[in-house]
């Protein structure tokens, strides 16, 4: 057992281990400081996507999880999903149909922000800050694949994460955007200071990530 | 407050069990002379043999019995040919989308359009004379209550097809159909006959639920055995009910004992069922081991296809006559259209149309929406504990279905009437909810599970509890198969005539129970009246069913179907 | 709390059960006691009336008839708009469900607060009910308001239902006579039979052309007893209660007639028409030709509703059919007998009468008699026009006795032994 100081900020996976069956998917201890990223990479199966989902407490209950999820000090193992604020983003951008961009922002909003005109306001200023200012009324099926990646980042980040966890968030985009969203994701982390946990097959994407890359073995 | 959750399956539970449980208890304790809280009754088994007195009660089992199983064979024969040829067309579409209204159709008013239709005074006959066959007069022949039950055999059929196309339809994606057809095409199989082989097994294993449930219903149905069925005897259930509306105490311990022979005969037909599928399958063997090929089945497949338009044109062709005859004056035969046009039916029936109206459209609407409540809670805690129903639990969903409605209603109605509860709008809209949870959860049970759950766990990370996500992003999203399952809920409701009358008892009346009344009169008009608006309430609920999220959703694409 | 504690105990747990039959029964015993548990006092009218205000009256008639149905509904508007009477129809296929309804309630000690208030009744119905004392005391029917117009010197069987004197315990409400009815565009005059035996002979030269209801329906049964008079040896021997040595040997020549009926019968006797409105309908058709009923103006009412062409006639027997009078009745634990008799009494107005009598609304005659009756609504009377294809009251012919009630119900007894097994 590596002894490390619980009371760190970041994302600490301490001694986690994910089976299923007999199988042993994941084994790992790890900190990720906040800004900074860890890659996870491994063919399809390998199970990525189960440390992503024992993190954001959504494992698939045929799995057996040990250890201990800490963020900024705080135990998360046990806790309820929604009071992690693990910020999800998917390969699709799962933007909510029924409603507007900015109502799919304005859902975001943790509720202690009260009045109409406060919520716009940062609504707006989330908008601005992936250049999709006034896109707000838009029905999101009508925006292009960039745009959507966009408004799913300004969703997460609007609800005040702890850290992110991204499962192979730029495999739909085409070449030439990948970089540009990698780019930004990653700068937004960096700007609010989040740790970022980050699922991929795609080499690129750790090269660009520039933390530490964990490979899982099938 | 999530963890209440655990609400939905046990109150379904309790909803689908209890009342046939109660009702079984109700039926089989009397039977033997046992009745709780009424006097008259003595141990033993003479109701039994009173039961057998009465005159030509085997010919009555016999036509319950063999109208069950006709029926039964025929609508899968029809369905399984016609799957088998048109699987993955655009025919298999478009038969899909005629088919739809007629499910939500009452079986009342199904039974009535063809009585329209088929009797010697009736459409057919009226297009055909005198050109054709130089009759002035009706003939005088015995189709409507014919002794060998054909047309009401005929209208059970035309009913239970869409029914179980809709299922076969169901279970088809799981089944590989294109695989199945490319390997024996490649290996020379006519196309039915490389279905029927190849497919067929697996997707029958998925349908032989609703199967007995169409078993059950036409070796047990009073509404249409009473519009259309034999009268000289009648068929076992018809003849149960009139001992059952008898308030003469008396003859509710030998309608106990005769609810027991019904059950009876419906297990004796399921069992033969058991016995013909066994036959079917090895009979299947042989051919396949025969290689038998079928390689011209053009005929089979015309076939097929005639026989479904015929079940759904019967139905359409009989409901349009009814809506005639509700705006007709004087029309003798053999016209083919009225002498003339008239309000005055509607105007003298709609004032009493009022009361049964506002009964069916409070049941139906309560009823639906307790059953959507219902179900959604036990999907919900389907998600939660991750636990999903098992064999035992579909099973449980169609127990309703199987035991026939006139053995365990009766005994619910014994019930209600020793506590005083009978007539009571709460208690028919109890009844009325037992048989309106089975759809509603099946209804739910596939858009339900295919509902891309990442939504909700972006939700989660987004810091939203269960409940906002469930009444802010699930249920939103899945608006359309809420209404949907709102729709069915609300037609099978409004079709239900067995519990109305006897849950009911005749202080509570529906459109569909009045309807079967006024059938005896053979008063066409008023009867066209009340089929107009048994066929409309289900079209309008489905009609709310697209319009409402087409109309909240018109601006997102992402919702539109 | 509630919830998991009712959710906890088994759902078949005696004890609540037994706690809910308390609890009903308390609370019920409590509204009963601010029921009326009198006999209303009818000596003084208007008491009865004040008592009436507010009451639900639950009609119990036969609702196989649309007019007659419509008609119930405009008394339930009048009793609604002139003394707060709400009136509900509880529509029965056969008026033995509101006599099973009651002898059930007697037997379970339920002498107050029953569930039927008023029966339209007559003849083996009746019979049984006075018998049982299930009824209200005697002579009520007699004192009420309207008794006065009723036209007992013309009209006995006002007083004497079907052998049973009625003694005032029901009010009159209207006539019947069984009246044949044909499609004289069909079937010219000269081809009428003139009893039972012509249209015997008739049927076998026009096979498939006559049908009757099948008992327990009303009009069904009073065909048979029509037939059975007319076959009987001695008539007189009706009158009398059924003797069991008797019934067999006196029926037989009925059972004879039947059985030779049938062969020639519509759809040869496999199947019947269910009831009157069934039977009209196949006249229109041209299925039937020769149909009946017991209200002679309901040909004219038909033809008022396009339910028959305009050329249907009537015809009786020469020697006679059958007539009497139907009643209605208050049950002796009726929960709201001053509502019943407010609305017997209404029945038996001479406005209710009257619109009773007109063959667009029903054409059922009424009780009433002409002389008793004030000028305008003698007037009124005069003024109906019966319809072209109502006989007026001198055609109608000789009324045959009603017999005793015990005959009828051998009779649709042996009815259904016989002829239920048909295939």
């Amino acid at each position: 057992m590596t002894d490390i100081v619980t009371d760190k900020a970041g994302l600490l996976l301490q001694d986690v281990v994910i089976r299923h069956g007999e199988r042993v998917l994941v084994a790992l201890t790890q900190h990720v400081a906040p800004g900074e990223v860890l890659t996870v990479m491994g063919p399809s199966g390998a199970g990525k996507s189960t440390l992503l989902g024992f993190i954001g407490g959504f494992l698939d209950p045929v799995f057996d999880a040990e250890g201990r999820v800490i963020v900024d000090g705080d135990d998360i193992t046990d806790a309820a999903p929604e009071t992690r604020h693990a910020g999800l983003l998917f390969q699709d951008p799962l933007l909510f149909p029924h409603m507007s961009v900015a109502g799919n922002l304005m859902f975001a909003l943790p509720a202690d922000i009260r009045g109409h005109m406060p919520r716009m306001a940062l609504v707006n200023e989330a908008l601005r800050g992936v250049d999709l200012e006034g896109l707000g009324e838009r029905d999101p099926e009508t925006l292009s694949g960039g745009q959507k990646a966009r408004v799913a980042l300004a969703r997460v980040l609007l609800s005040r994460p702890r850290m992110l966890l991204l499962d192979e968030p730029f495999s739909k985009l085409d070449q030439a955007l990948r970089g540009q969203m990698r780019e930004l994701v990653f700068a937004k982390a960096r700007e609010s200071r989040l740790p970022v946990l980050l699922v991929t097959h795609d080499p690129a994407d750790a090269q660009a990530a520039g933390g530490t890359t964990i490979t899982l073995e099938p | 407050m999530f963890r209440l959750t655990f609400l939905g399956p046990a109150l379904t539970v309790l909803l689908l069990a209890g009342p046939v449980g109660f009702g079984l208890a109700g039926t089989v304790l009397p039977a033997f002379g046992i009745s709780p809280g009424f006097g008259g009754g003595s141990f033993g088994l003479h109701y039994f043999r009173e039961l057998f007195a009465q005159p030509a009660l085997f010919c009555s089992m016999t036509l319950s019995l063999t109208s069950g199983l006709a029926s039964a064979v025929l609508s899968l024969l029809i369905v399984m040919l016609f799957t088998a040829a048109f699987a993955g067309t655009a025919t298999f579409r478009r038969m899909q989308h005629l088919l739809g209204p007629l499910l939500s159709l009452p079986h009342a008013a199904a039974a009535l359009a063809i009585a329209f239709l088929i009797a010697p005074s009736g459409m057919i006959m009226r297009l055909i004379s005198p050109e054709l066959t130089g009759w002035e007069r009706p003939p005088d022949l015995l189709i409507v209550h014919d002794p060998l039950a054909l047309s009401m055999i005929g209208a059970l059929v035309a009913k239970e097809v869409p029914f179980l196309l809709l299922m076969t339809l169901a279970a088809l994606p799981q089944a590989p159909v294109e695989r199945v057809c490319q390997l024996t095409g490649a290996l020379g199989y006519g196309r039915v006959a490389g279905f029927i082989h190849g497919a067929w097994p697996g997707i029958y294993r998925q349908i032989r639920l609703p199967v007995f449930a169409v078993i059950a219903f036409a070796s047990s149905n009073v509404e249409v055995a009473l519009i259309l069925g034999p009268t000289q005897p009648q068929t076992l259930a018809a003849r149960l009910v009139t001992w059952m509306s008898d308030p003469d105490l008396s003859q509710r311990y030998l309608a106990s004992a005769g609810a027991l022979l019904q059950l009876g005969v419906t297990g004796l037909a399921f069992a033969i069922w058991l016995g013909l599928e066994r036959l079917c399958a090895a009979l299947r063997n042989k051919a396949a081991c025969g290689g038998l090929r079928m390689r011209r089945d053009r005929a089979v497949q015309v076939v097929s296809l005639t026989a479904m338009i015929l079940a759904a044109g019967a139905i359409f062709a009989g409901l349009a006559a009814l809506a005639v005859w509700s705006f007709a004056g004087l029309w003798q035969f053999p016209d083919f259209l009225p002498g003339s046009f008239t309000l005055r039916n509607w105007m003298k029936a709609l004032p009493r149309v009022v009361e049964p109206l506002g009964t069916t459209l409070t049941i139906g609407v309560a009823s639906a929406f307790i059953a959507a409540i219902l179900s959604v809670l036990c999907f919900v805690h389907e998600d939660r504990t991750g636990k999903r129903a098992g064999r035992g639990g579909q099973a449980l969903i169609y127990l309703p279905l199987i035991v026939p409605q006139v053995t365990f209603i009766f005994g619910l109605q014994f019930l209600l009437v020793a506590s005083g509860w009978l007539a009571t709008l709460p208690a028919l809209l109890f009844a009325h909810l037992v048989f309106v949870m089975p759809y509603a959860y099946l209804c739910l049970k596939d858009p339900w599970r295919s509902f891309d759950r990442r939504y909700e766990q972006v939700a989660a990370g987004l810091g939203k509890s269960p409940m906002t996500t469930l009444f802010r992003i699930r249920l939103p999203m899945m608006l359309r198969p809420l209404l949907v399952l709102f729709a069915i809920g609300f037609s099978v409701s409004v079709g239900l005539y067995l519990p109305t009358v006897l849950i009911g008892a005749g202080r509570l009346t529906t459109i569909t129970s009045e309807a079967v009344a006024l059938a005896s009169g053979g008063n066409r008009r008023i009867i066209g009246v009340y089929a107009f608006f048994q066929m409309l309430l289900p079209v309008a609920g489905f009609a709310i069913a697209t319009l409402v999220p087409a109309l909240i959703f018109r601006r997102f694409r992402g919702m539109q179907v | 709390m509630a919830l998991a504690l009712v959710l906890n105990q088994r759902r078949n747990d005696p004890e609540v059960y037994v706690l809910k039959r308390l609890t009903i029964a308390l609370s019920l015993s409590i509204a009963g006691s601010f029921a009326h548990a009198h006999s209303p006092d009818l000596a003084n009218w208007e008491s009865v009336e004040a008592e009436a205000r507010g009451q639900t009256v639950y009609f119990n008639a036969w609702g196989g008839a649309e007019n007659i149905n419509a008609y119930l509904e405009w008394v339930g508007e009048e009793l609604r708009d002139c003394c707060d009477i709400k009136l509900v129809h509880v529509k029965l296929d056969d008026t033995a469900n509101a006599v099973a309804k009651v002898v059930a309630e007697r037997a379970a000690g339920r002498d107050e607060g029953g569930s039927v208030d008023l029966i339209w009744i007559n003849g083996e119905n009746f019979a049984s009910m006075k018998e049982r004392g299930l009824l209200l005391e005697k002579g009520w029917a007699e004192k009420l308001p309207n008794w006065g117009y009723v036209d007992v010197e013309n009209k006995p069987t006002v007083l004497n239902d079907f052998t049973t004197p009625v003694e005032g315990q029901a009010a009159p409400w209207g006539m019947a006579k069984l009246v044949f009815f044909h499609d004289s565009a069909r079937l010219q005059e000269d081809a009428l039979p003139s009893s039972a035996e012509e249209l015997l002979e008739w049927a076998q030269a026009n096979p498939g052309r006559f049908s009757y209801p099948s008992p327990p329906d009303f009009i069904g049964s009073s065909f048979l007893k029509q037939v059975l008079i007319e076959t009987v040896g001695d008539a007189a021997v009706l009158q009398q209660p059924a003797d069991e040595a008797d019934f067999e040997t006196e029926s037989a020549p009925l059972f004879d007639y039947l059985d030779r009926l049938h062969k020639v019968a519509w759809r040869e006797g496999r199947a019947f028409p269910q009831n009157y409105p069934a039977m009209k309908q196949l006249l229109a058709d041209g299925e039937l030709e020769i149909i009946f009923a017991f209200n002679p103006s309901e040909a004219s009412n038909a033809i008022a509703n396009f339910e028959l062409p305009d050329t249907v006639r009537s015809f009786t027997f020469e020697e006679g059919t059958l007539g009497n009078t139907h009643f209605v009745a208050i049950p002796y634990n009726a929960s709201a007998k001053a509502g019943a008799l407010v609305t017997a009494n209404f029945l038996m107005s001479p406005e209710a009468q009257l619109r009773k009598q007109d063959p667009e609304v029903w054409g059922d005659p009424t009780v009433l008699g002409m002389d008793k009756l004030p000028e305008p609504l003698q007037a009124g009377f005069a003024a109906l026009d019966l319809g072209i294809a109502t006989l007026a009251p001198e055609e109608l012919g000789p009324v045959l006795e009603e017999p005793h009630p015990s005959w009828m119900e051998r009779v649709e007894e042996a009815w259904k032994r016989r002829y239920t097994v048909g295939n």
